[in-house]
């Protein structure tokens, strides 16, 4: 089974985030980074596909060279190799391009399985597995709780979240999964891992040797542009109030003040 | 005026509040176009219900192969339709299916995307809260028809009665779209209750109720008061109540006239999914909860002793 399963670097979620003053995209100089923590529960999965049947695992990520850290990191998990796409011209793009761009840069690889995860915490957009399976021309199985690989009819089975259960999907090789948090517990990446990982191939790319035209990516070829960026309006500060036996009472009575109840 | 397609949000037929919502939201700088993607058969359940919110247009494609995989159909409609109409924007619903599909049809119509907008206006300037909230930014598309993801109770749906033409969508899906095949739809939670994403209020759970049993409290209060039931992550993830009603970055967003979050410690990944909410009331008995820093009204106590007392004052007013 080729694997491969894509991870971004993000600010970390602790971190007080903002848009960068001039070209107003995520600051990822001045803050903390770290692996999107979903991303974590895509390389698990991709780690139990191998465990399970075998194969290898890449990871591919688009960002600063900075985001070598999350590759280390997905590599101590213990993915064998990885490819990086990193490029000033790609400062800037938009889900629209950064899905062109990945599809590009996956497609060389020819995977039997790609793995994304829902959602990276730091645009949420939620889009990219859609999209990859868009670009790639390959059926999208995202938003999925269970994977189940059946390699001897070259099928996989998914159960994907509905607003009131599950929808089992089933869809042939090759196929491009999207994750949700609740499909496993992402493992630590081990001492030994760590070392490892330190000796794994990893592909550093710029646009030019993907392949991808300089016009179609980054602020260039984004196709939605930040007009204006504010701080959100302080919650004005709340009434706290402890509990003496009547606290439910009060409750109602804030409700009832509220026009609420 | 150029027309708008609003993607009609339903389960099975049975419109969703959300398409009242974009319909009016069309309205203001275009003609609202309904597009009614389902089963054979279904439409019939949405057609007053478009007339009603003003649907000046519908395109009705009824086809098993829509229903029956996952969102490549669906865009592949849309795309088309935009081809040959058009239009100003195309509005969708911020669902997880739909966002998917919005995203799809961006690409196939090599257009801009705009997710999460809270408002949008007739320039087509959308309102988004990014970073869990702590930053507003005003965005457009710069190329092609944008294609806009309007979060549900952006806009209040207001009626405007007509008649709308209908236009049958003759329904040809490519082989490549047809790669995902839903082959089983399970129902694990049916409750009854409005909506997680649509309801005016929402009361949820978390770690707190200590026990699946527990949520008995929750859900009494949520019956008195209308209410949808959420939930924490930590309560989904122990099993006390289903993930779909999961509230957080990984769970739904909601943006009711009320929230009130009980036994909840208030995460940065729950608020992320719950703080636009207009109020916002939380039962904790830890005094140092981060939910009381963004609480309007908070009350720090016992939430066994609390809340059943809130609930049967709540009957009482009502009933008196
Ligand atoms: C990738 C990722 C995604 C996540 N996505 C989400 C998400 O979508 N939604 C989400 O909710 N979380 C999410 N989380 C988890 C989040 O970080 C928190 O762990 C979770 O929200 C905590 O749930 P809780 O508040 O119910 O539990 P706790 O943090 O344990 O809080 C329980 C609270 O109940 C109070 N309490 C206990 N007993 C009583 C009593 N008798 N009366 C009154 N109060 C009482 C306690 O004081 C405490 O404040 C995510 C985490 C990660 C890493
Ligand atoms: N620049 C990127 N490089 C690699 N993977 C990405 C990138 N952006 C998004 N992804 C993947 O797509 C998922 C969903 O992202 P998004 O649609 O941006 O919320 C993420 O969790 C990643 O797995």
């Amino acid at each position: 089974m080729n694997i491969v399963v894509t991870v971004k670097q993000v600010p970390d979620t602790w971190a007080e985030k903002k848009l960068d003053a001039a070209d107003k995209t995520v600051d990822r100089q001045s803050v903390d980074n770290v692996m999107n923590e979903m991303d974590e529960y895509g390389v698990e999965e991709a780690l139990k596909i191998k465990e399970a049947h075998g194969g290898e695992v890449t990871v591919v990520t688009m960002g600063p060279a900075k985001a070598v850290e999350t590759i280390r990191k997905a590599l101590s998990m213990g993915a064998d190799k990885a490819v990086h796409l990193s490029d000033d011209a790609l400062h800037g793009s938009d889900a629209l391009a950064t899905s062109a761009a990945l599809a590009k840069v996956i497609s060389t690889l020819s995977p039997d399985i790609v793995i994304t995860s829902s959602e990276a915490s730091d645009a949420r957009g939620g889009v990219i597995g859609a999209l990859l399976a868009e670009r790639l021309g390959l059926p999208q199985l995202t938003q999925a709780r269970k994977v189940t690989v059946d390699p001897a009819s070259s099928t996989v089975q998914i159960e994907r979240l509905a607003d009131n259960g599950y929808a089992l999907v089933e869809a042939s090789l090759p196929v491009v999964v999207g994750v949700v948090e609740k499909i496993n517990q992402p493992r630590y990446p081990s001492f030994k891992g760590i070392m490892a990982a330190k000796k794994k191939p990893l592909t550093t790319l710029s646009a030019a040797d993907a392949g991808l035209d300089a016009a179609a990516v980054g602020l260039a070829g984004a196709a939605s542009t930040v007009v204006t960026s504010e701080p959100a309006p302080p919650r004005s500060s709340g009434t706290i109030v402890k509990d003496e036996g009547d606290g439910g009472t009060k409750v109602a009575e804030f409700l009832a003040v509220q026009k609420l109840i | 005026m150029a027309e708008v397609l609003v993607l009609v949000e339903h389960a099975d037929g049975e419109p969703k509040k959300v398409t009242a919502e974009l319909l009016t939201l069309a309205r203001s700088f275009g003609e609202p176009a309904a597009v009614f993607l389902g089963a054979p058969g279904t439409y019939a359940k949405a057609k007053d219900y478009l007339a009603q919110f003003g649907a000046a247009k519908v395109y009705v494609a009824e086809s098993d192969d829509i229903a029956g995989y996952v969102g490549a159909p669906a865009a592949e409609i849309v795309a088309g339709l935009v081809g040959t109409a058009s239009p100003a924007a195309v509005l969708v619903a911020a669902t997880a299916d739909s966002r998917e599909v919005a995203a799809r049809i961006a690409a196939k119509i090599d257009s801009g995307l705009i997710w999460d907008a809270t408002a949008l206006t007739p320039e087509l300037v959308a309102t988004q809260g990014i970073f869990g909230g702590s930053t507003i930014v005003t965005s457009k598309v710069t190329k092609g028809v944008p294609v806009v993801v309007v979060r549900p109770n952006a806009t209040a749906p207001e009626a405007a009665p007509g008649t709308p033409t209908e236009q049958i969508v003759d329904v040809v899906i490519s082989d490549a779209a047809k790669g995902a095949k839903i082959v089983d739809r399970v129902v694990e939670a049916k409750s009854g209750r409005p909506d997680l994403t649509e309801a005016q209020v929402v009361v949820s759970g978390g770690r707190g109720l200590g026990a699946a049993e527990h949520f008995a409290l929750v859900e009494k209060l949520a019956d008195t008061l209308g209410a949808a039931v959420g939930a924490s992550r930590a309560a989904t993830d122990a099993g006390w109540y289903p993930h779909q009603n999961q509230v957080g970055q990984t769970g739904k967003t909601v943006s009711p006239q009320l929230y009130i979050a009980v036994g909840i410690s208030g995460a940065i990944q729950h608020r992320a999914g719950m703080q636009t909410s207009k109020t916002i009331v939380a039962v904790n008995k830890d005094p140092e909860a981060p939910i009381f820093e963004f609480a309007d009204y908070g009350l720090v106590g016992d939430l066994f002793n609390v809340v059943p007392q809130l609930t049967s004052e709540i009957e009482q007013r009502k009933a008196g």
